[in-house]
């Protein structure tokens, strides 16, 4: 009773009017036509986009600093925070002369997500310390395998800021720069 | 004798005519199966397909080419002669039905007339029947021999409906006879075209309403159309009679069932709705050449048919399938009922303007 739109059914036979249907399909013809009319739903995919929310979580993107070193100083906070256990890396040291690849004295060297485990959750973006990796606008992966589906740091790394300006700003996204 | 004095014109004239007419079927029922989905999705405030060729066009040919390269499967368990006679059974009895449907005006020249139609035999309207009738064959045949319980069942299905819904089409017919005084499919048209309004008010749709509606309901259920297309029942039976069916085989089928669809247009254009009569003008008081009456007459008589058939379309996406009860009471204890009573008063009252 919470609408109050209960309606009593009425189990009359029908009379002959009735059973032969017809009324009732000439009154439902009049609903469909009338849907001719109307606006179409349809959203033409790959040439019109839904406009997602700011806060859309799409794939990873490995960010780097405004003179393009990598963010990330493989704390592994990100592999800890990860519910379906989606990221794996391995940590290296800065050599002297790498300064100006990696921001931090500590890398990472391999740095995998399995976007088939992933959920999309980002709780690896709210783990960084070091704002290195944050879920981009991008979605759908489609690929032929399954290995193609974990994506190596190649893959996630944000293009180079300042070597390549407008795929970096596209990668972005509407993301604000957050270092 | 008269029997041999058919000249080689004449074969010429009729192979060009049926040649057409087999064309014409195909295009038809191609560009129909592109207005089914079109429509649905429209009616469903979807775009339907548009994505091969400009709106989508391309798309009955992009269908045809892959059914054409799917596997061919003839089952082990089935009778291979019947399986194969099946859907060519279905597809030639749909096929010849179109031949005695007249087609548009005859073209009239000083050294005769030469009639848009194949074949103007006496009892044109009862050739409609009879193949048709041998039509469920088409759906019985391939349903037996594909050796499959669903498809036996729709096999069954199909049968019954088609014979109980017969009766009714045929009695709804008779009526119309009783007023054309002929069977002769030229007849009926030509009954159709001298009245009020350019010939508008003699269409029989006006004259026999009840009976065109019990016509038109009857030759859905003869299309295995929805609201009747029990025979093929994808959620209860698995596509029924033609399950076991692939490739081109199976493309045969359900291009018999769309030709089905357009030559029953024709006929029910052909009953009720003046045929190829163009309404609200004397076409006669024209003069034009008769080429291009011919040509106009005939564009009158697709434009009645594509309308039909939207209709046929327009009802398939907008009524759920009937029940297998449902579909016998209202076959033999509505339409008939109502089919027989349309017969007598239709007698009655010709009898009493004869008067
Ligand atoms: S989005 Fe969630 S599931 Fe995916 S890698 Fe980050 S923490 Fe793991
Ligand atoms: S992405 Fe962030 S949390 Fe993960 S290892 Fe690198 S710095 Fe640590």
């Amino acid at each position: 009773m919470l609408t109050q739109r209960a309606k009593q059914v009425d189990r009359k036979p029908m009379t002959f009017l009735e059973s032969i249907y017809l009324w009732n399909i000439v009154k439902g013809m009049g609903i469909t036509i009338s849907h001719l009319f109307k606006k179409k739903a349809t959203i033409q995919y790959p040439e019109q986009k839904r406009t997602f929310s700011k806060v859309f979580r799409g794939l990873h993107v490995l960010n780097r600093d405004a003179e393009g070193r990598e963010n990330c100083t493989a704390c592994g906070l990100c592999a800890v925070a990860c519910p379906a256990e989606a990221i794996t890396m391995e940590a290296a040291e800065r050599l002297p002369g790498e300064e100006h690849l990696y921001r931090e004295e500590k890398y990472a060297v391999k740095y995998e997500i399995n976007m088939l485990r992933c959920i999309f959750c980002g709780l690896c973006e709210e783990a960084c310390p070091k704002d290195a990796i944050y879920l981009s606008q991008t979605f759908a992966p489609a690929n032929y395998g399954r290995k193609g589906f974990i994506y190596k740091k190649e893959e996630l790394l944000i293009p180079h800021p300042l070597k390549d300006k407008e795929a970096y700003e596209k990668a972005l996204g509407n993301k604000a720069v957050k270092n | 004798m008269i029997l041999l004095s058919i000249s080689l014109w004449f074969i010429l004239e009729k192979a060009i005519l049926i040649a057409c007419i087999i064309g014409l079927s195909f295009f038809i029922a191609m560009y129909t199966t592109y207005a089914e989905r079109k429509v649905a999705g429209w009616l469903q405030d979807r775009h339907g397909p548009n994505r091969a060729g400009p709106f989508g066009i391309l798309q009955p040919l992009a269908d045809g080419g892959k059914l054409f390269f799917k596997e061919e499967i003839i089952p082990l368990a089935s009778n291979k002669v019947l399986f194969l006679l099946g859907p060519g059974l279905a597809m030639i009895t749909s096929l010849v039905t179109s031949t005695v449907i007249p087609w548009g005006a005859p073209i009239v020249t000083d050294k005769g007339s030469i009639p848009l139609q194949v074949a103007d035999v006496d009892m044109g309207i009862l050739i409609v029947f009879s193949v048709v009738s041998v039509g469920v064959y088409g759906i019985m045949i391939g349903g037996w021999a594909s050796n499959n319980k669903f498809s036996l069942i729709a096999a069954i299905r199909g049968a019954s409906q088609m014979v109980s819904y017969e009766l009714p089409m045929g009695l709804a017919l008779i009526a119309v006879l009783f007023m054309t005084g002929s069977l002769k499919m030229s007849v009926i048209v030509d009954n159709q075209i001298h009245g009020g309004w350019g010939g508008f008010l003699s269409w029989h749709v006006w004259s026999q309403p009840l009976g065109f509606i019990i016509f038109f309901v009857c030759a859905l259920a003869e299309c295995n159309r929805t609201p009747f297309d029990l025979p093929e029942a994808e959620n209860e039976l698995n596509f029924g009679y033609h399950q076991e069916y692939s490739s081109m085989k199976l493309g045969f089928y359900l291009f018999a069932e769309y030709i089905n669809m357009f030559v029953s247009s024709a006929v029910i254009a052909t009953l009720f709705l003046g045929g190829y009569d163009i309404p609200f003008v004397n076409e006669a008081s024209w003069k034009l050449e008769p080429w291009l009456m011919s040509l106009i007459s005939f564009s009158m008589l697709m434009a009645k048919i594509s309308f039909l058939l939207f209709v046929f379309i327009w009802i398939r996406w907008t009524i759920p399938r009937f029940r297998y009860d449902q579909l016998m009471n209202l076959g033999w204890k509505k339409l008939i009922p109502l089919a027989l009573l349309n017969m007598i008063i239709t007698a009655a009252v010709m009898l009493w303007l004869k008067k």
